[in-house]
């Protein structure tokens, strides 16, 4: 049988605060276990929370990024539950009344190839709230540790409509997701550091059919393999259970990336009775309009439209946006570079190929690539080098001598080029006296040449660049050659 | 003059401006007492003399440089034993804490330190603040000083008892549903619930979070005037604290505010179930005020008959969340006979919570949980939204509400143990004011006929502080009950 | 409100981490039945259009500007006051879920 399969996702996002959501204690990850802790963070007794107003500015930022709502009036409730990660045994969220509604994600389906644009859709956000992360357990072989470091750490929790139709657009999310975070600036969305953190919710019902079918819940989905490979293993099975007839039991299931596979935690019946009620310790938070407004006019330009843009203005091919359009920084770089010098092509080829590889290349081993903001060259320097080739000055295979060594001493490729007279060669007297010999040298490549075989000439250009090292002007060289071989007839 | 540990804050704070006492005297007096009396009132959970008598010291030495920090610089305030102090114990009169001790300060308490207070003990409770006789404690059960075989009254009832019987010169309680007001009528003594939002719970371990309020306990409206004044003001570390447009001088203010009066009698809190001495006392001094010139209005609150049941849902409701990082985890009671993560969390509360605690949190999960939030906490707060209405209309016509306290004076300990509702039910004068958030004071109106104390309870508009000050007073200096002490 | 209150003392004491003994269930569901009768009082209220009192003194946006740190603890704060710890952290039976 066919089947729909429907997906809905719940996102946690730690919003990168100095301090927590509910007391002034600091968090960075990676710190020694209980050093970023204080009387609110361990829910000693007497102890009360005050909102962190960073965080709810964070989390407006990247609700209108989002294009979600965002409410007149947000207010606080616990959701009580006990686990050994919980100082308090409740969580501080919001659940009647949440800070962002609706929203919606625009994503990208995978193209027929790499280098091919896919098709692109809006997928329905239900909401954003804000609640705080409990603590972090570890699990040895006979007991479990608990570190509290990480205990009210603000997130933002983005709750997708069942609006995703296939793995694929689940990781389409995701991908798109992170990139507007990124845009927002509110996480680093590094899901090793867990920063990021998906549950996925799947249910399969016959093609066609308007009526939802039983949704089961993913958690513990810590990468974007993850994601795929849960929800992949996911639609298998109710599609067997539903094939051999069975029911889907709603439940919480937990993936295990080691397996492959995913376990049952526990069934609806067992489902947490959460007993939500407003928290009396916190006040409400009533949304400044004018402030609303603020952050919405100084939202950054979504990655989407930038790239639209990039190719409807500045003519740039789908392979080049699609590398910088998803990093702000690479964006942000490739604009102030053309500010400079008005080359899109040159410069944005410059940042999404030579950069980029230098700046992977230059990453220690087992790490991941450096940033564009550790990255020794400015848009100045690559915004001269394009200037460079532009004016004739230097050859586009010069250029990739300069642009190595500008990666690794930091210095202005003009200065690069005359310390070491990397200029490109226009004197056609050298060049001609050159060409001759090369083609008294080979006979054949000028017979060849002669009879129709334009390649040919390249047997003859290479002798003459490499006794210019590079310089002489490829088309003063083509020139010369073509017109003392036809001279010569 | 009654001997130091039985003066006011005020006698006792001119003495040691004037130099004719020191703090450590006094602190020596107060010890020497509480040595003596404490074997039969019993309102000590812990108490460390050596370092109250060296706050005391540097006091002494701090009015010795010229640097006094003002009336209550030296003065021995005891603490109830739900508040912070650093350094200090703090077991909220249960198992559940039995050796934790405090690393922070209430904020209640660092504004006492820097007034200059001396710190003096951790007086006993109901455990958690649940309770009206302070039989609930963990460690013992505190006497009446007026007549040792009766409950003080709760959950304050240590820092009630400590007053009547010479132990403290003034204590801090911490009031709920009535919790100072309460043991301050039943002991015969000044018992002040302010505003709510208007003295912070920051540190002040929470029972009900949105009823919860510390206030002053002491022998007079006077000295209570000027603990709270003490006590108050907006705290950046408690979000529901409230910071007064204008703090008046209250003990400067007592001077001005002389009356008459419109107070308000409601005609409900004088039906079924009240004692006859007991309201024949309050009636009596309804008609002091009344010849005094005051004008006594009959106010109705009609929906005050419902705020037994409105606070039994609210406040247990919120004492079943805020009780439940009492785990057995990071800190407190931990039962050795686990074997897995649940039974931790199931097993030490279950041995570290006393019989009405567990009640309590059975009764706040069941109202919250699924299929029954509707019914009942959400009724109740809609239901505590007309209780409110009710005072704020009772407000309009009238400056002051006079009430009696308790329906009934001390009762016998043991007597009401095995019956929690009619536990609840002597808690109907004090409860509603809670649920509305007002200020309100019980201050002693005179005695049984076997010499038990009663109490008259004043109730304030929002932020009115000052006026329910002066009422107060008014009947306090023309009546001088609170130079009668117990004989121990 | 259901007619009959039930309070399901297995379910609700589970539901707080509670152990109770059977005894202790027992004297606390009879207690508790009389009280629940006592709130049947709020049926009768008509509460249409009312507004719930979550806060006595309602205001709005209380919160911490400038989102800069405040002290913290030395981990031997937690770890001694933890009834079990090691490397300072709190040491729990493992944890299944």
């Amino acid at each position: 049988m066919e089947y729909d399969v429907v997906i809905g996702l719940e996102i946690h996002v730690q919003l990168k605060t100095r301090t927590k959501m509910f007391t002034a204690a600091p968090y960075a990850y990676g710190a020694d276990p209980n050093t970023l802790i204080d009387p609110v963070v361990l829910g000693l007794p007497g102890t009360l929370p005050v909102l962190n107003h960073a965080a709810v500015e964070a989390c407006a930022k990247l609700g209108l990024l989002l294009a979600c709502e965002i409410a007149e009036v947000c207010k606080w409730d616990r959701k009580n539950y006990f686990y050994p990660d919980s100082p308090k045994n409740y969580q501080l969220t919001q659940n009647e009344q949440p800070l962002c509604l609706g929203g919606q994600v625009e994503i990208e389906l995978p193209g027929t190839s790499r280098n091919i644009q896919g098709e692109h859709r809006l997928v329905k956000l239900n909401r954003i709230h804000l609640e705080e992360d409990p603590g972090k357990l570890t699990h040895t072989a006979f007991d479990t540790t608990i570190d509290f470091n990480r205990a009210g750490v603000p997130l933002a929790e983005i709750v997708t409509e069942p609006d995703l139709h296939s793995s694929e657009e689940a990781v389409a999310f995701l991908n798109a997701l992170i990139h507007l975070i990124h845009y927002a600036g509110v996480s680093d969305c590094d899901m090793e550091k867990g920063q990021l953190r998906c549950d996925a919710n799947v249910s399969l019902k016959p093609a066609g059919s308007k009526t939802l079918g039983t949704r089961t819940e993913m958690k513990n989905l810590n990468s974007i393999s993850n994601v795929r490979a849960a929800i992949e293993y996911e639609i298998a099975r109710q599609t067997e259970l539903l094939d051999a007839g069975e029911s889907i039991t709603q439940e919480t299931r937990r993936w295990s990336a080691e397996n492959g596979t995913s376990s049952s935690l526990r069934s609806k019946e067992e489902a947490h009775d959460y007993r939500y009620f407003p928290d009396p310790d916190l006040m409400p938070v009533r949304m400044d309009r004018a402030r609303v407004a603020e952050l919405q006019a100084a939202l950054p330009e979504r990655p989407y439209d930038k790239q639209r843009r990039y190719q409807e203005t500045l003519d740039l091919p789908f392979t080049l946006t699609s590398v910088l359009c998803p990093d702000p920084k690479l964006c942000t770089f490739f604009e102030e570079a053309l500010e400079l010098h008005p080359a899109p092509k040159v410069i944005a080829n410059y940042i999404a190929n030579d950069l980029l590889r230098e700046l992977s290349a230059s990453a220690a081993h087992g790490e991941s690539a450096l940033s564009i903001s550790d990255c020794p060259l400015t848009p100045a320097h690559i915004a001269e080098l394009a200037k460079l080739i532009e004016n004739g000055v230097i050859t586009k295979q010069i250029a990739k001598e300069v642009f190595t060594t500008m990666y690794q001493s930091g210095n202005m490729p003009a200065v690069i080029v005359e310390k070491e007279g990397l200029q490109q060669s226009d004197n056609s007297d050298e060049i001609e006296a050159l060409c001759r010999e090369a083609i008294a040298g080979n006979a054949k490549a000028v017979a060849q040449f002669k009879e129709g075989n334009a390649k040919a000439l390249n047997a003859l250009k290479g002798p003459v660049m490499k006794a210019t090292k590079g310089q002489a002007n490829p088309a003063t060289l083509d020139q010369i050659l073509r017109s003392l071989i036809q001279s010569e007839a | 003059m009654p001997e130091l540990y039985h003066q006011t804050i005020a006698q006792l704070s001119a003495a040691l401006e004037a130099g004719s006492l020191t703090s450590v005297a006094l602190m020596q007096a107060v010890i020497e007492r509480t040595e003596a009396v404490e074997p039969q009132v019993k309102a000590f959970i812990h108490r460390d003399a050596e370092d109250a008598l060296q706050q005391a010291h540097a006091s002494d030495e701090r009015r010795a440089s010229g640097n006094s920090l003002g009336p209550l610089d030296g003065i021995p305030i005891g603490i109830k034993d739900i508040l912070a102090v650093k350094g200090q114990p703090l077991r909220c009169a249960s198992k559940m804490l039995d050796n934790f001790v405090s690393p922070y300060d209430a904020t209640v308490i660092a504004q006492l330190k820097a007034a200059g207070a001396v710190l003096w003990g951790r007086l006993n409770m109901d455990e958690f603040a649940m309770g009206s006789s302070t039989e609930n404690s963990a460690y013992m059960a505190t006497a009446n000083p007026w007549d040792l075989d009766r409950i003080p009254g709760g959950s304050s009832g240590g820092s009630a008892a400590a007053i009547a019987a010479g132990q403290a010169i003034a204590t801090i309680g911490t009031d709920t549903g009535g919790s100072i007001r309460q043991p301050a009528a039943l002991c015969g003594v000044v018992g002040m619930k302010p505003t709510y939002g208007l003295v912070s719970r920051y540190g002040l371990v929470a029972f009900a979070s949105s009823l919860d309020q510390a206030g002053p306990m002491t022998r007079t409206v006077e000295d209570a005037a000027l603990l709270l004044q003490t006590m108050l003001g907006k705290d950046p570390l408690d979000s529901t604290s409230i910071a007064m447009p204008k703090v008046p001088d209250f003990r400067a203010e007592l001077k001005h505010r002389k009356g008459p009066w419109k107070l308000g009698v409601p005609r409900e809190f004088f039906g079924d179930g009240i004692d006859p001495e007991v309201k024949a006392n309050i009636e009596a001094a309804i008609e002091w005020y009344r010849a005094q010139g005051s004008e006594i209005v009959d106010i109705s609150l009609p929906h005050a008959h419902l705020s037994v049941p409105v606070y039994y849902i609210v406040a247990t409701a919120e004492a079943s969340s805020n009780l439940a990082r009492f785990d057995g985890v990071r800190y407190g009671h931990r039962s050795v006979a686990v074997e897995d993560a649940l039974s931790l969390f199931t097993q030490s509360r279950g041995e570290g919570f006393g019989d009405e605690v567990k009640r309590r949190i059975i009764l706040g999960t069941y109202v919250l949980s699924s299929g029954y939030y509707d019914a009942y906490y959400l009724r109740a707060q809609k239901v505590r939204t007309l209780i409110r209405r009710d005072f704020e209309n009772a407000f309009e016509t009238v400056d002051a509400i006079l009430s009696p306290t308790s329906p009934t004076p001390a009762f016998k300990r043991g007597e009401r143990s095995n019956d929690p509702l009619a536990m609840y039910l002597s808690d109907i004068y004090t409860i509603a004011v809670n649920l509305a958030g007002l200020p309100a004071l019980s201050l002693p109106s005179g005695f049984t006929s076997n010499g038990l104390p009663i109490g008259l309870q004043v109730i304030g508009k929002a932020f009115g502080e000052a006026d329910l000050f002066a009422v107060a007073q008014a009947y306090e200096q023309a009546h001088n009950f609170h130079l009668v002490t117990a004989e121990l | 409100m259901t007619d009959k209150a039930h309070l399901d003392i297995e379910y609700v004491s589970q539901l707080a981490r509670l152990d109770l003994s059977a005894a202790e269930k027992e004297k606390l569901g009879s207690q508790l039945a009389a009280i629940l009768e006592h709130f049947d009082a709020l049926k009768a209220v008509d509460v249409s259009g009312v507004e719930p009192t979550a806060h006595a003194h309602a205001v709005e946006n209380v919160w911490r500007e400038g989102d800069r740190a405040g002290p913290v603890y030395d981990p031997e704060v937690l770890s001694s006051m933890a009834p079990e710890s090691r490397d300072n952290q709190v040491v729990v039976p493992k944890v299944v879920e």
